[in-house]
Formats: C-alpha cells, sequence, structure tokens
C-alpha cells in the first residue's frame, strides 16, 4: 500500500515558465496544491541601495534595469518623482512625448506579457508573432534613445534628445502593424477551447482579496475594480486624453487576458492623440543649475557649458524631504519614493515594485487547485524577476 | 470641507495625543505618529466609511543615521494609505530608536502589508511584532547585517557573511 502523504517539490528556480528565476516550494496531494510558497532574492542586486550613492542623473540608468521589458515607465517614474521633490514644471510637448512612449511601453510590455503567458499554456506560435508586432516598437526605441532595451531617454526635465525626425512615420507603423496583429492572437486564443479551458476560473481572485492585498494594475482592474491612476490622480498630462479604463468581472486569468488586450487597444487610442496634437517647443525645461542645458547651447553659450559641467560632476541639491510618486506602468502601480537629506545624493531612493506586490497573491491564486494552474497563475500576474527582486 | 481637510481635521481631534506633528511637502500631506498608536490609527483609518482607507499603497522604512533627524530617532518606517473611492492618499511616519526597532505589525489589517514588512525586517532590520512569517526575503540566508542601514559597509566583496565574520573584507569609505 503507497503511503498517501503530501509531498514537497520545488519549482524553480530555473522552471521555464517562471518568466526568470522564481522559485515556489509546493505542497502537494495528489496534483492538488496544498501550500505555494514562493521564494525570491536570486537576481537581487541591491539596486536601491546602488542608486543612494549616486547622483540624482546617474541613478536614472539603473531604473531602466528593473523592470527590463518596460523601460521607459520606469524612467518616467524616476523622473517625474525627481520633479516633484525639485518643484520642476517641464515643457507641454514633453509631458506629450512622455504619455506616447509611457503608453507605446505599455504595449510592448503587454505583448511580451503576451506571448509568454500563451506559450506557458501550450500555444507555441504566439510568441512568435507577438515578438514581430514588439520589433516595431523596439524600432522607435532605437530611433528615440539609441538602444532597443535600455534606453535612458526620458530624463530629469526633459527627454534626452529631441524627438527624432522619423518619429511620426514609425509610430504610425507600430499603429499599423498591432491591430493587424490583435487580429490574428484573438482568432488564436480569444475562442480558442484549450487556452479557455486553462484558463477560464483559473486564478480567481475576489475584488476584496484584491485590495487586501495591494495588488494594482490588469490584477486588480480584473476583479472589477476600475481603479487606474492615470483617471484617478492623472500625471504628466493624462487629463488631457480620452480613454476607457477597461475592468474584468470574474477575476481569473481569462478576464485578465481580455482585460489586458483591450488595454493595448486604448493605449492605441492615446498614441493616435498623442501623435496628432504632439505641441511644439522645447524638448527640455529650462531650470539652471538642476536640467541639462540643450546641447546647441552648451557648445555656443558660456553659461551652458559651466551649468553643464557643474550639473554633471556636482549634480543638484534637493530640499530636505521626501516624496512617493506612483504611475500606472503595464504592470500596476509603480511608485519611486525618494528622501532627500539636503546633499546631492539622494538618501534613499525606494521602488514600490508592482510585481513583487502582485507576487504575495500567488498562495491565494494557487492553493486548493491543480499543480498546472500553478503555471497559469505565474503568468497571469506578468512578473518580472528583475523588478521582484531589484 | 473637502475630503483631504476632513481627514486632517479628524486625525489631529480624534488622536490628538498620539499625532506629533504634520507636515506637508510638495503636496503631500504627512502625520507623524507615535509608534506605539500605529495599529489602531490605521484601523480606524480603514474602518471608517467617510475615508475608506483600505489600500495600503506603499511602505518603506528610512535611516536617518548621521543626519539632524536622528534626533528624533534614528529610523522612520512610513505608510501610505490610499482610498479607491476618495482618490486621495495620505502619509504616516513613525520614529523608531536605533537600539530596539520594533514596532507592530499591522498585516492583521492589510494583508498586503506581508511581504513589505518582510522586506523592511530583512534590508532595515525592523521587527514587526505579530507578523505571522517573518523571515528574510530578499538576501541570503547565510548573509548577516542589514544593506539598507547606513553604516553597512560598502565594498566590492559581499561582506558578513557567516563564513567570513571574523576576517570581513577591507571596507572603501
Amino acid at each position: 500500500m503507497i503511503d498517501q502523504k503530501e509531498i514537497t517539490i520545488n519549482m524553480g528556480p530555473q522552471h521555464p515558465s517562471t518568466h526568470g528565476v522564481l522559485r515556489v516550494i509546493l505542497e502537494l496531494d495528489g496534483e492538488k496544491v496544498v501550500k505555494a510558497e514562493p521564494v525570491l532574492g536570486y537576481l537581487h542586486t541591491g539596486i536601491e541601495k546602488t542608486m543612494e550613492r549616486k547622483l540624482y542623473y546617474h541613478a536614472l540608468p539603473c531604473t531602466d534595469r528593473m523592470d527590463y521589458l518596460s523601460p521607459m515607465s520606469n524612467n518616467l517614474g524616476f523622473c517625474l518623482a525627481v520633479e516633484k521633490l525639485m518643484d520642476i514644471e517641464v515643457p507641454e510637448k514633453v509631458k506629450w512625448a512622455r504619455v506616447l512612449l509611457a503608453e507605446l511601453t505599455r504595449i510592448k510590455s503587454h505583448l511580451v506579457w503576451l506571448g509568454t503567458h500563451a506559450l506557458d499554456l501550450g500555444a507555441m506560435s504566439m510568441l512568435l508573432y507577438t515578438f514581430r508586432e514588439r520589433e516595431t516598437i523596439v524600432d522607435v526605441y532605437e530611433a528615440c534613445g539609441g538602444q532597443r532595451m535600455m534606453t535612458s531617454y526620458i530624463r530629469i526635465g526633459g527627454l534626452a534628445h529631441d524627438l527624432p525626425v522619423d518619429f511620426d512615420k514609425k509610430v504610425r507603423t507600430v499603429l499599423e502593424q498591432i491591430p493587424k496583429g490583435m487580429s490574428d492572437y484573438e482568432k488564436l486564443l480569444t475562442e480558442n477551447e484549450i487556452f479557455i479551458q486553462r484558463t477560464k476560473n483559473v486564478a480567481v481572485i475576489s475584488a476584496e482579496d484584491a485590495i487586501n492585498l495591494s495588488l494594482s494594475g490588469p490584477m486588480l482592474r480584473g476583479s472589477g475594480i476600475r481603479h487606474d491612476l492615470r483617471k484617478a490622480n492623472p500625471y504628466s498630462g493624462y487629463e488631457n486624453f480620452d480613454f476607457d479604463v477597461p475592468v474584468g468581472q470574474n477575476g481569473d486569468a481569462y478576464d485578465r487576458y481580455l482585460l489586458r488586450l483591450e488595454e493595448m487597444r486604448q493605449s492605441m487610442r492615446i498614441i493616435k492623440q498623442a501623435l496628432d496634437g504632439m505641441p511644439e517647443g522645447p524638448y527640455r525645461a529650462h531650470v539652471p543649475g538642476v536640467v541639462l542645458p540643450p546641447k546647441e547651447d552648451v557648445l555656443h553659450k558660456m553659461e551652458s557649458l559651466i551649468f553643464h559641467f557643474k550639473i554633471i560632476t556636482e549634480g543638484f541639491k534637493p530640499p530636505i524631504g521626501s516624496v512617493y510618486m506612483p504611475i500606472e506602468a503595464p504592470k500596476g502601480e509603480l511608485g519611486f519614493h525618494i528622501s532627500s537629506d539636503g546633499t546631492n545624493r539622494p538618501h534613499r531612493v525606494r521602488v514600490r515594485p508592482p510585481s513583487f506586490i502582485n507576487l504575495q497573491s500567488l498562495p491565494k491564486l494557487t492553493e486548493g487547485r491543480l499543480l498546472s494552474d500553478v503555471v497559469c497563475a505565474i503568468g497571469t500576474i506578468d512578473i518580472v524577476l528583475g523588478e521582484v527582486d531589484r | 470641507m473637502d475630503i483631504r481637510e476632513r481627514l486632517k481635521q479628524y486625525l489631529k481631534t480624534e488622536f490628538a495625543e498620539v499625532v506629533i506633528r504634520e507636515e506637508c511637502f510638495r503636496d503631500q500631506d504627512t502625520f507623524y505618529i507615535k509608534p506605539e498608536a500605529i495599529f489602531e490609527v490605521c484601523k480606524a483609518l480603514y474602518e471608517n466609511d467617510d475615508f475608506q482607507m483600505r489600500y495600503l499603497s506603499e511602505m518603506t522604512s528610512f535611516d536617518w543615521l548621521g543626519h539632524e533627524k536622528e534626533k528624533d530617532g534614528r529610523f522612520e518606517v512610513v505608510y501610505i494609505l490610499y482610498s479607491i473611492a476618495n482618490r486621495n492618499r495620505l502619509t504616516l511616519k513613525v520614529n523608531l530608536p536605533a537600539d530596539k526597532p520594533n514596532i507592530f505589525s499591522i498585516t492583521d489589517i492589510f494583508a498586503g502589508a506581508n511581504w513589505l514588512e518582510r522586506e523592511i525586517f530583512d534590508l532595515m532590520g525592523i521587527e514587526f511584532e505579530g507578523h505571522p512569517n517573518l523571515k528574510k526575503i530578499l538576501t541570503p540566508d547565510e548573509l548577516d547585517g542589514y544593506p539598507l542601514r547606513k553604516d553597512y559597509p560598502l565594498t566590492f566583496e559581499q561582506p558578513y557573511f557567516s563564513w567570513n565574520k571574523n576576517e570581513p573584507p577591507e571596507v572603501i569609505k
């Protein structure tokens, strides 16, 4: 007679469907999960501590490396927090360009999520299709920041350079390609019997639990709570744009899939509006001693050259105090909490990582379910381990 | 009176004896609370039907070693509560002494505080009483010390593992 006791297995950290180095200790009773305990820290690099030792400008590239699938959103969050700390108002053009880039980032992040989530659930071809469309967005990144992933394009007080000459054309290519791709995805997944079986009524979380666990982004909205920081506490000029906040009903993985697709459509609406109404003007705020002067001025004006040199070598000194600036990143509420002690280096930079806090719900989503649902639950939370562990 | 003013008034009257001072920096309302009262303040704000502070937006800690703020207490734990219904945020801060930084856990009110408190315990060494599972979350088990404290040595090697405790690597000032 076989002893029917629970067994403990180790999923990860080298499991392909844990999206990185997540380790989950699972206690199983047959195929049913009794207890799931995530173990983190395999990618902990101490980014928060690193940023304490850097000038504000030099800390910016660290932010790209946290959520490496949505670098522009991370840049935006950090820059808005420093601008709030320094009380800088940026020009209209910068606001609109930032909104446009942040929404492109949302589409890019959701595309990678869609590809990998479907791949986990057995639809292998999806990854190829979503990466095909993602390529067009990466081209826009490359034209802007010169890099395809770690762009650091959004800077304190503005942008690194002016928008490239063919920016308009490249973004319109994105707007043409994504809807085409999305109709493909919908054909492949939305009515797909296997996909529905794997996601419907799987990884369910109620609205009360979602709020109590501090979940944010699609994880919160999937349970039917219409909360989006772009609408609730608009930043960077989001109040000028017309868009809807979709919500799910059942709070399961299938709802969150439909919700993320709808979010991509809404992002395209915002991008279209931002592109058509992009104002003219400078691409950086004029705040001597704090915001780097434009490169053309540095080459021709003595004062600009002096300021440029001083900012690069000494930085600037914000007043004593701490600010918290949350934005609606693709994965949820991404907050930068910067505390200044009056010197030119931040006293403490704390990142409120959306996927770290969303990952807390994993035991709730999986306990009492089958082992194969764990893969679906990890996928639907949409984690990036670079951000979870920092 | 708008919700922000009402909230300030409420804290100043109902919790007059535990609010140390209030501060508004960059349009962000902050209240300094006595550490022993943080649980009851959070619970009152959570249960109040007018304010509905039912979402723990963020929780973190600062170390003010060597700064003028150290005289209030070396460590500072920050709670940011959010009301989804009213769309407003409130910052609560508590100061804790250097020798025994202990505070009562708020996981009974906000389940989401679980990992946030574990992270603060791991990186800053603040202990949360009544936490269901207070253990390290990000750093390896054999790492001694609390990396986000200001007196943690900065070196190229990871210092203070249990195997090099007696001969830690050279400290770079």
